[in-house]
């Protein structure tokens, strides 16, 4: 018996340049059987290039990508899985009508279909939904379609380019075990991801950065570098964003962030924690930071030069038992909460649940089918067009003009809102000041690194100093350093009254909210704050310290868990 | 306030069909192209067409008759044919357009005195450039037979050709093209407008900030509309000083005019733009307005060779009327009157589809 | 392998084409509107011409001249007093000509040795039309000018004329070539404009990557795209033909053998230029411009469809060589109103076989494996 090699793949000295850009410099590493390996990066790190390497879609500028032995190009492509980052499925053909074409492109004889469909569909709970559309199932739906395509002929490489962007927890969590069961069974795999609670489960970790390795091992490997330098400061209660702002701007602290009522630290190698601070378990988010140089500052320049927003005394977000229903399908169903002036209140929920129809009712894109939504005591559906001079609005994907340059972008959003010559003037320098855009001015929006994106489009929504803000999961996608600085600038605006709403599948930010709603098939079905949230879960599950990850799945759960026993019943 | 945010809306549209380079190429050389290309390509006239000549008399006259028809400026080239079998393959292969056939005896009895008919057998699947070369045949046939007259004919017709005194065909595709580019244009610009920002995602933008909606459909409009003014002004600096068309009527009247046909090709487009989910709906949509409507204006073929009911339908198209007034300014020097009369109906397509488009937009924010 | 894979995306393109309904659209409206455009509304066949008559003669022989351009089949006939009110209407574009008797015409025809002549006033400005008016108005006069000798028992000395015959459609109606060259536009618009959207559609939607990293061979891929949209080609050549001969009445003397070996020969080049536009622009809205730009216009225009070629300048009958439309529209034509003539057919089919070679050439050569 000859020896099996011990890698699936390999990189050696592989480099890649798109015209001047370098997305990949001089990288090497192995992949191995039976191993599930991360892929982590901020975006634009050169992640999906190298995916595409692997699964000989381009060709290195240098250097040399070897699967199964051969040039990743000329290699057996039955014998790999990939699932591109938007899926690669047909939206007009059915779940099935998917499967089977990919069965037959990867040659799966047709005695073996059925009773293989029957299993991925089992695997991916679609076995209720194989007439539905691929372009009508929910972003989670489509992702675990997306796998069972690539997984319909057992591979011996997959490789997966960020399955779980846009993903909510519930389903980036039984996307996971699939794919660890995998591994069981010798399966390489490449697990590309942005999320760093899942680069902390691999096996092994790829860590890049503008194109560079900065870490390749075991992610323990990593966390240990920031062991003992982990430190939780419980329960400041109200004044923790201020405090929050100071510990950022300290030397000796390397990062902090907000835990619901706490706050977690991470202190310069030798330096010592403040009074009260407790020793907290190191993640590898803590390490990646770290890895990065550390987080930005707390104080926010924005909120310095933001107008105090005056109490009213009335609540400034109110949802009054919105519904919405699309034909038979319900999307929304009785929401109803009040926001009081200074609070960041976030909206959770599964995907296609109802948060973001909620949202949009509640901003006046939607109208409801009943009930009513107001907004500093506008309802912006029905209210003059002067009234949404009040809001400011970040979408989910960047919804700026691409094809505008930055300063352009900023002129316009600040002539819609009514700011004129001098005035106009004077703002855009100081957001461009405040966000650094000023080497970007003349450049496209659009070719802009994402996390300039996202600092323009805060620009664009805050400009006018609206007294209420809505995001719509703002940071996805972008690295931690970047999520940080803009939550700072979130947590100065609410120290001047004003009032968020945010809907997000990081609980990385929903940590950030006063108040949590959680949204599911269409109701709401938790509202608390994340602390609450989380001892609701720990009373439920018996898990003493439950991140609020885990206690947001157990309220799904439990959810699910309770309707079987009443259907049952019934 | 209102002036201010509509200024801001103004200058985005136009930066976004202008910021580009390339795309500021793209607005102004192909259709500058399509009016050099299709300027000199449509043409109904009939040019260097090949006749054949099936000479069964061979005598002087029938000679003199071949050579004559082979010296018209409108024909390239004779063939000769030997048969009927001849005929018949030139003809299905379309060797030749037509072929006189002149029957034996012909020039015996031109000698006699006598009339004489000559046979011509034209290829009917072109049957208008068939008609107008049958046309220039018959002038040739008749004018020697003409010549053969002992006494000159009692009666005669003076013809003149006014607005065209050389009835030359670019006179006529030139103020006509005007028109055409400037639709296909206009609509191309305007269909995409609304259809774009949904698909990249700033239509939501657009839609919790407190423009209005006739802030943005204006804002739309402004930009094609001027890009429509530049391109019409370079063609008719062109029309009139390169291709020597005459400009004879109210130049001031035109642009009121252009402006109005803008304005209703910007509704129309806008209509279709706030019909689409996609940009390419859109465009699908764009081509089945665009086609009917250049095919409707008369340009194509004359709107009085429509069927009556037809003829009521183009009243509701805008291209129809422009290009009355456009011809009617080059070459007619048409009194304003009549400019007028077909110029208010561009102002009621234009309110009405500008409006219309509106009521959809408010409608399509649900 | 092969054997599954190849009729999996066939399966797969076909049932896309169903649920997709640009390409209904395309492939089913468009035809029909187009059909009907030029069957009913573009008609180059000069019916009845208003015209205005002048008639300041009142003799038996200015009478009787007025009353035969009244009777004449090609003129609707206003009457006017003198060339000064009838002007107006002319200039307005509600009468497309003038005829002034003048007032010593009945004088004048009596002198023998004078001549009395007519005016005719056309609208220069519809070249067409004042054509056709001058040689019909003259044409009226010349014959009323033998009747009236005939009357008055004189013999004029007889001229000699052009018999003209139209062969293949005597009636001279113009939509019998009208529509079947309308049916070229068509398959240029399935063929180009559908398929540079759809292949175009799998690079934007991000399922081309997803393909080419399976097992497909890239010729299979691309003959998965190519096949349907000829089957759907074809199939929206027999809904036009069938429409056309059902509908409009448009003689079809050719076999169906012949239309569609031209059809499908014609498709190849279409086809071969739809995928050649969409593998090098990969995004729906360019590819949707450079197909209208490329396909839809020089298929209108410079096929010798609507206008004739040698009519054209030198340089841009030199560019209509490039067009495929240009070898299809005279065969298609014939193949409606003539019948096979195979020598024809021959050389058109050689000639598009030729084009579609060197598009899917180009189309191979630029589609390679690579997402970048």
């Amino acid at each position: 018996m000859t020896a099996a090699p011990a890698f699936t793949a390999e990189l050696h000295g592989v480099s890649r340049r798109f015209g001047a850009a370098t997305a990949l410099d001089d990288i090497s590493i192995v992949i191995r059987p039976g191993v599930m390996s991360g892929l982590v990066g901020p975006d634009g790190a050169g992640k999906t290039t190298l995916i595409r390497l692997l699964a000989g879609l381009l060709d290195p500028t240098a250097g040399r990508v070897t699967v199964f032995g051969q040039p990743a190009t000329r290699a057996d492509r039955a014998r790999v899985g990939y699932m591109p980052q938007r899926f690669g499925l047909y939206e007009d053909l059915s779940v099935i009508e998917n499967l089977r074409l990919y069965a037959n492109l990867r040659g799966v004889v047709a005695r073996d279909q059925a009773r293989r469909f029957d299993d991925l569909l089992r695997l991916t709970d679609l076995t209720g939904f194989q007439q539905r559309l691929a372009g009508r199932l929910s972003g989670g739906m489509k992702q675990k379609l997306g796998l069972a395509c690539a997984l319909v002929q057992t591979p011996d490489l997959l490789l997966l380019d960020e399955p779980g962007v846009g993903v909510d927890p519930v389903s980036r969590r039984e996307l996971w075990r699939m794919v660890q069961n995998l591994t069981g069974a010798g399966i390489a795999v490449l697990w590309s991801t942005a999320y760093l609670d899942e680069a902390e489960k691999c096996d092994e970790v790829f860590l890049l950065s503008e194109g560079r390795l900065l870490h390749a091992g075991p992610p323990g490997d990593l966390t240990a570098d920031v062991a003992g330098r982990v430190f939780g400061l419980r329960s400041p209660g109200q004044g923790r964003r201020r405090l929050l702002a100071q510990l950022m701007d300290r030397d000796d602290i390397r990062d902090a962030t907000i835990q619901g009522g706490s706050l977690r630290l991470l202190m310069q190698p030798g330096a010592a924690p403040p009074e009260a601070a407790i020793p907290a378990r190191p993640r590898f988010e803590d390490a990646f930071v770290d890895r990065l140089g550390g987080g930005p500052g707390g104080t926010s320049a924005l909120a310095e030069t933001y107008p105090l927003i005056p109490e009213t005394g009335a609540p400034v977000i109110e949802a009054q038992g919105l519904s919405k229903r699309f034909g038979a399908f319900i999307a929304a169903d009785n929401i109803r909460f009040d926001v009081p002036r200074g609070e960041i209140f976030g909206l959770l929920g599964p995907n296609g649940a109802g948060k973001s129809t909620t949202f949009k009712m509640l901003c006046g894109l939607l109208t409801p089918s009943s009930g009513t939504g107001r907004v500093a005591g506008h309802d912006l559906h029905h209210a003059r067009a002067a009234a949404r001079q009040s809001l400011g609005y970040m979408a989910q994907k960047f919804s700026l003009y691409g094809d505008l340059s930055v300063r352009q972008n900023l002129n316009f959003f600040a002539g819609v809102y009514g700011l004129h010559g001098r005035a106009r003037r004077d703002k855009i320098a100081q957001m461009t000041d405040i966000f650094h855009l000023g080497p970007y001015l003349r450049q496209n929006a659009g070719a802009l690194p994402l996390g300039f994106k996202q600092r323009l489009s805060l620009a664009c929504a805050v400009m006018h100093a609206p007294p209420v803000l809505f995001l719509d999961e703002p940071t996805s996608g972008v690295d931690p350093i970047v999520r940080r600085e803009f939550w700072s600038h979130i947590n100065g605006l609410v120290q001047k009254g004003v009032t968020v709403l945010v809907t997000t599948h990081f609980m990385e930010e929903a940590e950030y909210c006063d108040r949590i709603q959680v949204i599911y098939r269409a109701a709401p079905i938790a509202l608390g704050t994340p602390d609450s949230l989380k001892s609701d879960a720990a009373a439920r599950t018996g898990d003493p310290d439950p991140t609020l990850q885990d206690a947001f799945i157990s309220l799904i759960e439990d959810h699910d868990a309770r309707r079987a026993r009443t259907g049952d019943a019934a | 306030m209102m002036a201010g945010r509509l200024w801001a809306v103004i200058v985005k549209e136009l930066w976004a069909i202008l910021r580009d380079p390339r795309a500021r190429i793209i607005l102004i050389l192909p259709p500058l192209m399509q009016l050099f290309v299709l300027g000199f390509a449509t043409t109904l006239e009939v040019r260097n067409t090949v006749i054949g000549i099936y000479d069964r008399d061979g005598g002087a006259w029938s000679i003199e008759l071949a050579q004559r028809i082979a010296a018209s400026p409108n024909v390239a080239a004779t063939l000769p044919i030997f048969s009927a079998a001849d005929m018949r393959r030139a003809l299905d292969r379309q060797q030749v357009i037509g072929v006189v056939s002149i029957a034996d005896g012909f020039s015996a009895d031109l000698a006699a005195g006598r009339g004489a008919e000559v046979q011509g057998v034209f290829d009917g699947r072109k049957s208008n450039a068939a008609q107008i070369v049958a046309g220039y045949l018959g002038t040739i046939v008749a004018d020697l037979g003409a010549e053969l007259q002992v006494r000159a004919a009692p009666t005669a017709s003076v013809v003149t050709h006014w607005f065209n005194p050389n009835l030359q065909y670019l006179w006529f595709t030139m103020p006509g093209l005007v028109v055409i580019i400037t639709t296909i244009s206009g609509l191309g610009l305007t269909s995409q407008t609304v259809a774009r920002e949904r698909e990249l995602g700033s239509f939501d933008q657009l839609m919790v900030s407190p423009l209005r909606v006739p802030e943005i459909l204006i804002g739309k409009v402004v930009p094609p509309v001027l890009v429509g003014v530049v391109n019409a002004s370079i063609y008719m600096i062109l029309i009139s000083q390169v291709f020597g068309v005459p400009l004879t009527g109210s130049v001031p009247f035109f642009y009121g005019a252009l402006l109005l046909y803008l304005l209703a090709l910007g509704g129309v487009g806008l209509l279709v733009s706030s019909l689409s989910q996609t940009q390419q709906q859109a465009f699908l949509g764009m081509f089945l307005v665009a086609v009917p409507a250049i095919l409707l204006s008369g340009y194509a073929s004359p709107v009085e060779n429509m069927p009556p009911w037809l003829r009521l339908v183009t009243e509701a198209d805008p291209t129809k009327h422009f290009l009355i007034v456009s011809e009617g300014v080059f070459l007619k020097n048409m009194p304003l009157w009549d400019l007028w009369s077909n110029t208010w109906p561009l102002a009621v397509i234009a309110v009405v589809t500008l409006g219309a488009s509106a009521a959809l937009f408010r409608a399509r924010m649900e | 392998m092969t054997a599954r894979r190849f009729p999996a995306l066939l399966v797969k393109e076909s049932q896309q084409i169903l649920r997709d309904p640009s390409a209904i659209l395309i492939a089913f409206v468009l035809p029909v509107v187009l059909l009907f455009l030029f069957g009913v509304a573009v008609s180059l066949d000069i019916r009845q011409v208003k015209i205005g008559v002048a008639l300041q003669d009142d003799s038996p022989a200015g009478l009787s001249l007025a009353l035969a351009y009244r009777n004449s089949r090609w003129f609707d006939v206003t009457a006017g007093r003198d060339m000064a009110g009838l002007k107006p209407d002319l200039v307005a574009g509600r009468i497309r000509g003038i005829v002034v008797i003048p007032q010593d015409f009945g004088a004048r025809l009596q002198a023998p040795d004078r001549q009395a002549a007519i005016q005719i006033v056309t609208d220069g400005a519809q070249p067409n039309t004042a054509a056709f008016v001058a040689g019909y108005a003259d044409g009226v006069r010349a014959q009323w000018e033998r009747d009236w000798a005939g009357d008055a028992g004189q013999t004029v000395a007889a001229p000699i004329a052009l018999v003209p015959r139209f062969w293949f459609n005597p009636e001279l109606t113009s939509r019998d070539f009208l529509i079947p060259g309308s049916i070229a536009i068509v398959m240029a618009m399935i063929g180009t404009l559908l398929t540079a959207l759809v292949v175009a559609r799998e690079w934007e939607r991000g399922t081309m990557e997803a393909m080419m990293a399976t097992p497909v061979a890239m010729a299979e891929l691309l003959a998965s795209k190519v096949l349907p949209y000829f089957v759907l080609g074809l199939g929206s050549v027999a809904l036009c033909t069938a429409l056309a001969v059902g509908a409009f009445g448009v003689p079809f003397r050719g076999s169906v053998l012949g239309l569609m070996a031209l059809s499908a020969a014609f498709l190849v080049p279409a086809l071969g230029q739809g995928l050649l536009i969409s593998a090098v622009t990969k995004n729906q809205f360019v590819a949707s411009q450079i197909a209208l730009l490329l396909g839809f216009l020089p298929s209108m225009m410079l096929s010798g469809f609507l206008f004739e070629i040698p009519s054209m300048p030198p340089v841009i009958q030199a560019i209509t060589y490039a067009v495929p439309a240009r070898y299809l529209v005279p065969s298609l034509q014939t193949v409606f109103s003539v019948g096979d003539i195979w020598p024809m057919f021959w050389r058109a089919i050689g000639s598009l076989l030729l084009f579609g070679a060197v598009f899917f050439g180009l189309a191979i050569r630029v589609t390679r494996r690579r997402v970048a």
